[in-house]
């Protein structure tokens, strides 16, 4: 390489939000006078057309080989600013940004300041593009197929989605059944058409899909590769039932002798069988049998479930199985986790009996539930006179979650019709703030008004048994301040709902280090950009769905899903994708064979040639986060665009401006 | 009259994915923090060699900061770990060579956490302004 060096620097004014702050044309000035540097310009919107043509042009007319850009963050035109370069011939990796809005103007108070740092950083950029060396990436093709994680409404709109575009779709499923929480409601508002009726069609489609391979009762155990090419490991647990074989014709729950309390899908209130199915529409509806609570697995006789079975399904000796797929791209759907209203000790639940759940209520009410859909106290016969709705049960609590849950004022309005139409009873709804933003929500809202339901604007205090008043006897009292009339009241109800918000998964850290992923400081998992790439995450190749983002009601969910799978399916499209080009890579004749950066790989990409006494960098592997730099003592093992010489470089085009500027300040 | 007045020069290493996303952040927030720290983007803090920081000593720079992403979240999974066990046994060596450790700033900055960004830069900018110049010390 003795080709000169020519160096074109742009500064960016980013209309007033650059200029506004930093002498765009003063450090234009300055940069001109860096070393390598042929020409200097600054322009309103480097990122416009316009902009790009500049730089374009001058790369043909002036022959320039390396590009600095000082505007934005490179996280939002990298990407660009290499395309410009790319299009003139220059290799992208020749190009750098010197982030002088979010670091620098945004930041910055003091204009002379916030030149004098916009100088530094451009003469930083400027001293490593020098240095910077043109990388090929490698392009990899995409496996078309598609591992969907969660069968819930998001999950299996993006399976289906992906499927009817003929690409084929795992579906993975920790429950027995499709469905998710979706199944578990009766109505959703604010059409309150039947939950079933509109989600059993789409299960069903899954379940019969030619390009759907349905895995339920089954996680992900392990997720290697990269995009286009995962390697999934999917732990297929024993339902103890040969799938092939079960006809679902239900024998085996009928004369199964084991009642158990069903705490998954019925909310505690119903009851299942040892083998079950979760629910009579589910999707298989090959049972699973639950071995903690199956008389045969706990003492060793009964076996009436494999005596009945007409096809001989009955397989006691299963094993859980491994079975690794391979994906291209991967949608995660996990979904929520509702809050424990037990925490809240002051609403009593878990202590008082006729304090339930949001998810109880929904059983109550669902006519396929426990009570045939009649809401009743927890006696199993009395039927509710007065009701009390409590909102925001572990949200926007500062002591639980600081966050909306965005569906419970819906979903407690919905119950307030429910609990009207389907008792007579007089309901009373305790709200902070009524939240009724999308479409068809508040109008639902002012029916709900309309139909006598009272609301009162107050945080509840407590929920008691403690009568003061003879007419208080044998109730539920909420106390609450009505901050519309300013007075603490005292409401006698016979029944209380808890609106108790959405909550990540549990396990929520776990899948997301296991995806390769983050997680907010709550534990939602994180989308790439919260308004411009709602479904993508830093991880290529691994997308997000639903409320396991945030919560999210059924409309947003299905939006989700459908995004994500339009996502995955435009990188099938493609055909291929580039692969990071910024790997490590070993330089053999210093490398010593001491195996610390192999140690060190988070990716096992390192290996280790015995006949050489060398390491190698097996490069498709390479994420490219330079740990192994740092780890190798004899400076043998580098990360390409990441060099010390680069970074170097940079560090010194820092600080000898800030000398400069400081001297030059001082006389 | 008071001391002469004193700009520290200070270099952040800073990982891509967490803190570097956190000053951005920081930035889309309009949070206003102190001017001098410089910073250097890099893949992920374990791509931070000692090397890098004792360069940046030698440049003049008063103060070095290394942030990465939180324990558990790093982008590349473990990276980080190897931060969190490096730069203590670093900053232990400076102080051998007679370097004041506290030039050298280790933390965790996610890229929500543009409000600590911001603090952080404040806090370290005070500590260092408190300390003379580094190229008082090299002499």
């Amino acid at each position: 390489m003795s080709e000169e060096i020519k160096v074109g620097v742009y500064i960016c004014h980013c209309g007033s939000n650059i200029a506004g702050t930093v002498d765009v044309a003063d450090v234009a000035q300055w940069a001109s006078k860096l070393p390598n540097v042929v020409v200097s310009r600054d322009y309103k919107f480097m990122c416009s057309s316009p902009g790009q043509e500049m730089i374009e042009k001058d790369i043909h007319a002036m022959g320039i080989n390396r590009v600095v850009v000082a505007s934005c963050s490179p996280h939002l035109h990298e990407a660009t600013f290499r395309g410009a370069c790319s299009r003139a011939g220059v290799n992208p990796y020749l190009f750098e940004m010197a982030n002088i809005r979010e670091q620098d103007s945004w930041v910055t108070s003091d204009k002379t300041e916030a030149t004098k740092k916009a100088k530094a950083l451009v003469a930083a950029a400027v001293g490593r593009v020098a240095h910077q060396q043109p990388l090929e990436s490698l392009f990899v093709p995409i496996d078309p197929n598609v591992l969907v994680v969660g069968g819930g409404i998001a999950g299996i709109q993006a399976a289906l989605e992906v499927a009817d575009s003929g690409h084929h779709v795992f579906l993975v499923e920790r429950e027995p059944s499709l469905g998710g929480h979706m199944a578990q409601f009766d109505k959703t508002f604010p059409t309150l058409d039947c939950s079933a009726c509109i989600l059993t069609p789409k299960m069903f489609s899954v379940g019969n899909h030619k390009n759907i391979t349905m895995m339920t009762w089954s996680e992900v155990d392990k997720v290697e590769g990269y995009i286009g090419n995962f390697t999934v490991t999917i732990r297929k647990r024993a339902r103890y039932i040969d799938e092939p074989l079960c006809t679902g014709c239900g024998v085996c729950q009928e004369k199964c002798p084991k009642k158990v309390i069903d705490n998954v899908f019925e909310a505690g209130l119903g009851y299942r069988k040892a083998v079950y199915t979760p629910f009579p529409q589910a999707v298989p509806n090959t049972p699973v049998i639950d071995r903690e609570n199956c008389t045969y697995f706990q003492k060793g006789t009964c076996r009436a479930c494999e005596k009945f079975c007409p096809t001989g399904a009955i397989k006691f000796d299963q094993q859980d199985e491994l079975i690794t797929i391979k994906v291209g791209n991967i949608i995660l759907a996990t979904g929520y986790d509702l809050f424990d209203a037990r925490k809240v000790g002051q609403y009593g639940y878990g202590r008082l009996a006729n304090v339930f759940t949001n998810m109880e209520f929904e059983r109550l009410t669902n006519a396929a539930g426990p009570t045939g859909g009649k809401v009743f106290l927890r006696d199993g016969v009395t039927v509710p006179k007065t009701v009390g709705i409590i909102h925001c049960v572990g949200s926007r609590d500062t002591n639980y979650h600081n966050y909306c849950s965005a569906i419970c004022c819906m979903q407690s309005l919905k119950f307030a019709h429910l609990a009207m139409e389907k008792t007579g009873a007089e309901v009373y709804n305790f709200y902070i703030d009524m939240r009724t933003p999308a479409k068809s929500y508040d109008e639902f809202y002012q029916k709900v008004l309309r139909e006598g339901t009272h609301f009162i604007r107050g945080r509840v205090a407590e929920v008691t048994d403690c009568a003061r008043q003879p007419s208080e006897e044998g109730k539920l009292i909420i106390q609450v301040e009505d901050t519309l009339i300013g007075r603490q009241r005292r409401i006698p109800v016979d029944m209380v709902v808890l609106s108790a918000g959405l909550q990540p998964r549990a396990d929520a850290k776990e899948v997301a280090i296991k995806f390769g992923i983050s997680c907010s400081a709550d534990q939602w998992l994180i989308e790439k950009h919260p308004k411009l790439d709602p479904v993508a995450t830093m991880t290529d190749g691994v997308f997000i769905a639903g409320a396991c983002q945030g919560p999210k009601d059924i409309p947003s969910s299905v939006a989700q899903g459908a995004a994500a799978a339009a996502r995955v399916l435009s990188l099938i499209g493609q055909g291929e994708v580039e692969i990071e080009a910024a790997t490590a890579i070993v330089d053999e004749v210093t490398c010593v064979g001491c195996k610390q950066c192999i140690a060190c790989c988070p990716y096992t990409a390192i290996e280790y040639l015995a006949d050489k006494g060398k390491a190698h960098v097996i490069e498709a592997l390479c994420k490219g986060c330079g740990t192994c730099v740092g780890a190798c003592l004899p400076k043998s093992i580098s990360l390409k665009h990441f060099t010390d010489e680069q970074l170097v470089a940079e560090m010194i085009g820092a600080m000898q401006t800030m000398k400069y500027l400081e001297a030059t300040e001082v006389a | 009259m008071d001391a002469p007045a004193y700009e520290p020069k200070i270099i952040g290493f800073l990982c891509n994915w967490c803190s570097y996303r956190g000053a951005d952040t920081a930035g889309m927030a309009r949070m206003k923090y102190p001017p001098n720290v410089k910073i250097i983007r890099v893949p992920c803090s374990g791509r931070i060699s000692p090397e890098l920081v004792l360069r940046s000593f030698r440049e003049g720079a008063d103060g070095v900061m290394v942030l990465g992403c939180h324990i558990g979240d790093c982008h590349y999974s473990t990276g980080n770990h190897r931060t969190a066990k490096r730069m203590p046994i670093l900053k232990n060596l400076l102080e051998y060579a007679g370097i004041e450790p506290e030039r050298l700033y280790i933390n965790w900055v996610s890229a929500a956490e543009g409000e600590k960004f911001s603090v952080v830069i404040k806090e370290f900018t005070e500590t260092i302004r408190a300390l003379p110049p580094f190229v008082e010390v090299m002499k």
